[in-house]
């Protein structure tokens, strides 16, 4: 099995923490998606398979933004007086801005468009819209007009340095993505559990009409949650981008959905279970390709889901499901 | 209500009759080439999707098992049967000349065997897989089913490499399966599927089966052995999902790990619930309506707008879903296939369900 390696490489702790590290840059990476995901199942029940192609479109938005817009200068070139260091962060904070907005805008239009009408249609009328949704932006993103059909290598807008550690490679873009999902995650929670918004999530997330009987506007907690998801996804976009420079429309569909066995991973519809479940998962998918095989991978990931799904049927975190309705 | 029917190898004449006509209709247009090959494909495709979809129609339409799961077994049936007639159909022939026609008896069996051991292997996977993910309830039994479908799609990619099989080439795909589908098998082997699936409902067995989507706890109650007949519609429809692979596999004479992509598993279930969630007159219309519209947008578009056509694609999927939530044919069924002795009406406390919708509409 272990064909990839010379011999002794099981026994190579400093390869070990290697991958260990990669796995803790794609698990926060995935912390991101996750997220929204989580958001959006545990208050409308909806498998939001669009969730991966509005990462895709944040990807792209900062692929434009830089590209094109020079966003991530703008900051050096309006305040010379700048540190280049300082500008290069604020600029580079602009990029990720403007992608989360754009995400956000993308998710309230779908959401008003495709998911809201269908709120009383059976669930599976809005997992098929869901999908038609990813078909959409998928292959509309990839006409010559729009986007590209191909891959196009990205621009990172800062250096990426690496340094080694007891010859562990960790790099400026590892460090980032760690602090920034987790001040993402913090600040969720503080929505969450700290604000009336979260407060009114939290009671849809539980019995819509009770909710709505005591003054919650649920369409709008609904159209608030979609877009705090949509903007997580585009900030991770950024970040994956940035962490693995190379573009393509369809690059949104695996990460979404291991994103999205994270969430169940965790136990879906809890933000802390979401987060763990990605760490897992990033382990799962590096350590595997790192010590099994590449194309590996991906079974491994959901070999380890189904196992953990027999042991406990809803995630890690997750709540005993009720009696059936 | 206890009509007796004149019943022939447990369908109606009537709908023998019909099937025949169909069938005569559709060769003798391909015969005076009326319909291109090109759109003859297309016709057995929609043929094979029709079989893999009434499988799922019988996991999800008939028995609440939301699952994803349909399309790993289709590419188990589709390899497996695949590799039988690579490796023996050339050593078979039987030419038989019986005047009229002349065929070979040899390589038909091979292919019978073929398909035959692709479904049986499916539906022996889909036993061993749902034993214990079964259990699981709604969502999550969806999401272990479609983890299925990757993991045998990442098998597929390295049939060479992790199983021993070299001919199948592994992510180059597998070429050199020999031709043997024919329009007469693709619809002979739908009909038959057609019949049985009816059958198994009409019986006390499809009556339990119902049981469990409506109401599995009050199914349980009344004592019905409520993980046996979940598993006995999941492995029915494995063994109609290898089914279809394996005409499939001999229809394109190519397979490519990428056709059974994930992504690919959402096929099935867009027909099964276009054409209603428990009707099996729905899911063949919406299995060719489907496999015909996709390839008509190919022809309708100017040449260098293909891409267009999955652009089309999920906006009728959006505006399908937002007109007829409940499908095309909600649970309308015609003729032989109509539900005959179903008693739950009479116990119908208003719920709105998915199947009574449907069934007042007809």
């Amino acid at each position: 099995m272990f064909i990839q390696h010379p011999e002794g490489v099981l026994i190579n702790p400093t390869l070990f923490a290697q991958y260990v590290v990669d796995g803790i840059r794609l698990g926060f990476v995935y912390a991101l998606i996750s997220l929204g995901y989580t958001m959006v199942y545990g208050i409308v029940r909806l498998i939001n398979f669009a969730h991966g192609d509005v990462f895709m479109v944040g990807a792209f938005t900062s692929f434009y933004a830089i590209k094109a817009m020079r966003l991530h200068v703008l900051p050096a070139q309006l305040f010379p007086s700048l540190s280049p260091w300082v500008a290069i962060t604020i600029g580079t904070v602009l990029v990720i801005i403007l992608s989360m907005v754009v995400c956000m805008l993308l998710a309230v239009v779908i959401e008003r468009v495709a998911y809201k009408p269908l709120r009383n249609a059976p669930r599976i009328a809005a997992l098929i819209t869901a999908i038609g949704v990813s078909f959409f932006l998928e292959y509309f993103s990839s006409l010559p007009e729009v986007f590209t059909s191909n891959y196009i290598i990205y621009e990172q807008p800062f250096k990426v340095v690496s340094w080694k550690i007891l010859g562990v490679q960790i790099s400026n873009v590892t460090i980032i993505i760690i602090l920034v999902s987790i001040l993402f995650l913090l600040l969720l929670r503080w929505i969450v559990y700290g604000t009336k918004l979260g407060k009114a999530m939290r009671a849809t997330s539980w019995d819509k009409p009770t909710a709505r009987l005591m003054g919650v506007d649920v369409d709008g907690v609904i159209t608030k949650t979609f877009a705090i998801g949509a903007a997580l996804a585009g900030a991770g976009g950024v970040l994956y981008a940035i962490a693995y420079p190379q573009l393509i429309v369809f690059m949104g569909i695996m990460p979404g959905l291991k994103a999205f066995v994270a969430a169940v991973l965790g136990g879906i519809g809890n933000l802390n279970g979401a987060f763990v479940g990605s760490l897992i998962m990033g382990q799962a998918e590096m350590l595997s390709a790192g010590y099994i095989l590449t194309p590996m991978r991906d079974a491994i990931a959901f070999t380890i889901l189904i196992i953990v799904l027999l042991i406990r049927p809803t995630g890690i975190f997750g709540e005993p499901e009720g009696e059936k309705a | 209500m206890k009509k007796r029917r004149l019943e022939f190898l447990g369908a109606s004449w009537l709908f023998w009759v019909g099937a025949i006509a169909v069938y005569a209709v559709i060769q003798v247009l391909f015969s005076t080439n009326v319909i291109t090959d090109y759109m003859k494909t297309v016709i057995q495709l929609g043929c094979v999707m029709a079989i893999v979809s009434l499988g799922l129609n019988l996991i999800y339409g008939f028995n609440g098992q939301f699952s994803l799961g349909q399309w790993g077994f289709y590419a188990i049936g589709a390899y497996a049967s695949a590799d039988i007639t690579y490796r023996y159909a050339a050593k078979v022939s039987i030419p038989l000349d019986l005047g009229f026609a002349t065929f070979d008896a040899g390589k038909i069996a091979i292919f019978l065997v073929a398909i035959a051991f692709g479904a049986l292997l499916a539906g022996l996977v889909a036993y061993l897989f749902g034993l214990p993910v079964l259990k699981m309830g709604g969502d999550y039994f969806g999401i272990a089913t479609l983890g299925f479908t990757i993991v045998v799609k990442v098998l597929a990619d390295n049939t060479d490499t992790i199983l021993p099989f070299p001919e199948m080439k592994g992510a180059r795909g597998m070429v050199g399966i020999p031709r043997l589908t024919t329009w007469f098998w693709s619809f002979f082997l739908l009909v038959l599927c057609i019949i049985i699936l009816r059958n198994i409902l009409h019986s006390s067995t499809g009556r339990a089966i119902v049981s469990v989507r409506e109401n599995e706890i009050a199914a349980k109650a009344m004592g019905i052995d409520t993980v046996k007949y979940k598993t006995l519609s999941f492995v029915i429809g494995g063994i109609y999902a290898g089914l279809a692979g394996g005409i499939y596999a001999h229809l394109y004479a190519f397979l490519h790990p990428s056709l059974f992509h994930f992504i690919k598993s959402f096929d099935p279930m867009i027909i099964v619930v276009f054409g209603g969630l428990g009707s099996i007159t729905g899911t063949v219309v919406a299995a060719f309506a489907w496999a015909l519209s996709l390839e008509g947008l190919r022809i309708i578009l100017p040449s260098g707008a293909e891409a267009w056509r999955y652009i089309i694609y999920p906006i009728g999927l959006l505006l399908i879903m937002l007109l007829r939530p409940q499908g095309l044919l909600g649970g309308i069924e015609w003729g032989f296939l109509k539900p005959i002795e179903w008693p739950r009406r009479k116990f119908d406390t208003g719920a709105p369900s998915l199947e009574t919708a449907g069934q007042e509409a007809g």
